[in-house]
């Protein structure tokens, strides 16, 4: 191919010409481009069952094949959420403050937790079980128990949110934090790296993938902690919508409630998922697949 | 420092290793003897698990001996050393860093200064033929190319020994050829200190000043045998050499009588 023996040595990638690979700038915009692609290429088959859905509702619900105060038209939930927007919005706006600092605190114990259980033995053996332990008590189930502690303000609901996304975070944190190839480690006391250099370049991008892993389940979940934390005793928040629309039996304010939790599981999710593909745009799960596979 | 301290670079005495364990005590290095002065290449050749990477982890001090001492230029070695460049079998590289980066990482390490360490950097990336792979990733290159980061970054402090872990034993013979080559060169025009160890005895002979060829598990020093070939070596005409041939053939058969026991 070409001259110098080095490019002999390198895998051509994903239809490109063995080569130097060109400077950040417009290979970043091609890898946006081809990004933006690949998901609508990812979305088209979700968005075709999700049509069908709406569709097959749509129908049962004109049809009146279930009674309209069960499941109402898409047109009510539509009207009611245009109806109540502002006061959703608001709704919406208290459970997306307690899902993201209850999310973001889990983020914070659960690796602060995670590096403590990787890097000391005692550590390992004091904690890890409680850590357990704490994790098969349905959290559910005390969300009562935080009321009567704290009141029906935002601590109660940020508190379970934590306590419901923790978990996820420091078992992929430790997960991540130990699957350190054993010869970087060497490689890194040769070079007289101190534990902290070591953490901050090795151990804790090397986590990073795993870890990422966690914080996606820990997202969704935390918006479950904020809900029922709202259930139990709350004046404000989706939750509140939830309950109080199921005890005036208005199941277009019901399904509005519901659409609007799932936006923002989803809306956190992707928050996410963006914030992996700029973190570890290096790591193989996030590397593009290459067009030749299918010849 | 003068007279013999500067002399000889790697010094080991009566070094014994045993790994303890809960069913069972292994002896992986049992009384070995090794002298190599400053400049020289030393390559260890041996059956597999005889514990040679084990001896280079000792000198390194990432390996604590049972019994016998271990100084590298003229220091006992007590805990992990940082006059050493160290490379591994697999490249060991950081994947979420490009080939410089991956390079820099010693620098950084060790708080080297940033315009010697970058310059040093392009240095050793135009004399392996890295050149203009600057940013590519781990996984865009091949196993070839990887160990040759590796070396980079094991190079770039200027280490007066380096320690070579079968850093080519994944790769295909070309390359192998190619790098070794390349090696040679390298320990040339830096004098830098070389232990290597590997499983290729055409390697051993092909790179080495010494040879030194170890016994399976305990591991002992069998025999140690001088290559005496010029410094510049040439892989077609080593090859070719009849010395080259004796040499090998003698490894060998000391390699293959230990394993007909």
């Amino acid at each position: 191919m070409t001259s110098t023996t080095a490019s002999n040595d390198v895998q051509p990638s994903a239809g490109e010409e063995p080569g130097p690979p060109a400077p950040g700038g417009p290979r970043a915009r091609i890898e946006l481009g081809a990004r933006f692609l690949r998901f609508l290429e990812a979305m088209w088959r979700p968005a075709i069952l999700l049509g069908l859905v709406f569709v097959l509702w749509w129908v049962a619900t004109a049809r009146e094949w279930v009674a309209n105060y069960l499941v109402p038209t898409p047109k009510q939930v539509w009207d009611r959420i245009i109806a109540e927007w502002s006061s959703l919005m608001y709704h919406s706006y208290v459970t997306l403050y307690e899902t993201v600092i209850g999310f973001v605190l889990a983020s914070v114990l659960g690796l602060a937790t995670a590096v403590l259980i990787a890097y000391s033995r005692t550590m390992d053996k004091a904690l890890y079980p409680i850590v357990l332990f704490a994790q098969v008590i349905p959290k559910i189930a005390i969300a009562p128990l935080l009321v009567v502690w704290f009141g029906n303000g935002l601590a109660p609901k940020i508190i379970l949110a934590v306590l419901i996304a923790f978990f996820p975070v420091v078992v992929s944190g430790v997960a991540g934090l130990r699957s350190t190839d054993h010869e970087l480690l060497e490689l890194s006391s040769t070079m007289g790296a101190s534990r902290w250099q070591t953490f901050r370049k090795i151990r804790f991008p090397n986590a990073l993938p795993h870890l990422m892993a966690g914080e996606k389940v820990a997202v969704t979940l935390a918006v479950v902690g904020a809900v029922v934390g709202e259930f139990v005793g709350a004046s404000e928040g989706l939750g509140y919508v939830l309950l109080l629309a199921n005890g005036n039996l208005d199941s277009a304010l019901l399904f509005a409630a519901l659409i609007l939790m799932s936006l923002i599981g989803i809306l956190l999710f992707v928050v996410v998922e963006v914030a992996e593909a700029l973190l570890i745009p290096w790591h193989a799960s996030r590397r593009s697949v290459t067009p030749l596979t299918t010849s | 420092m003068t007279g013999t301290l500067t002399d000889t670079a790697v010094d080991v005495e009566g070094l014994t290793v045993r790994f303890r364990s809960k069913r069972s005590d292994t002896t992986a290095l049992d009384d070995v003897s090794l002298r190599v002065a400053a400049g020289e290449f030393v390559s260890i050749v041996g059956p597999s698990g005889c514990g040679k990477s084990t001896l280079l982890k000792v000198v390194a001090g990432l390996v604590r001996p049972s019994s016998g001492s271990v100084s590298l230029l003229g220091e006992p070695v007590t805990g992990p050393q940082r006059d050493i460049g160290f490379a591994f079998q697999r490249a060991a590289l950081l994947e979420w860093r490009g080939v410089r980066k991956n390079i820099l990482l010693q620098a950084e390490m060790r708080g080297m200064d940033k315009a010697r360490a970058a310059r040093r950097a392009d240095e050793l990336i135009e004399l392996t033929g890295l050149a203009g792979f600057e940013k590519a990733l781990p996984h865009e290159l091949s196993g070839g190319m990887q160990q040759r980061v590796a070396l980079c970054r094991a190079l770039l402090h200027e280490p007066p020994v380096l320690l070579m872990d079968e850093p080519f034993g994944a790769l295909d013979a070309l390359t192998r050829e190619q790098l070794n080559a390349e090696l040679n060169r390298i320990w040339r025009e830096t004098g830098t200190t070389i232990l290597l160890v590997t499983h290729s005895i055409a390697e051993a002979v092909f790179l080495g000043t010494r040879v030194v060829v170890m016994s399976p598990r305990p591991g002992r020093l069998m025999r140690t045998l001088s290559v005496d070939l010029p410094a510049e070596r040439d892989y077609a005409q080593v090859m070719t050499d009849s010395r080259f041939g004796e040499l090998t053939r003698e490894i060998r058969q000391l390699l293959g009588s230990v394993e007909s026991h």
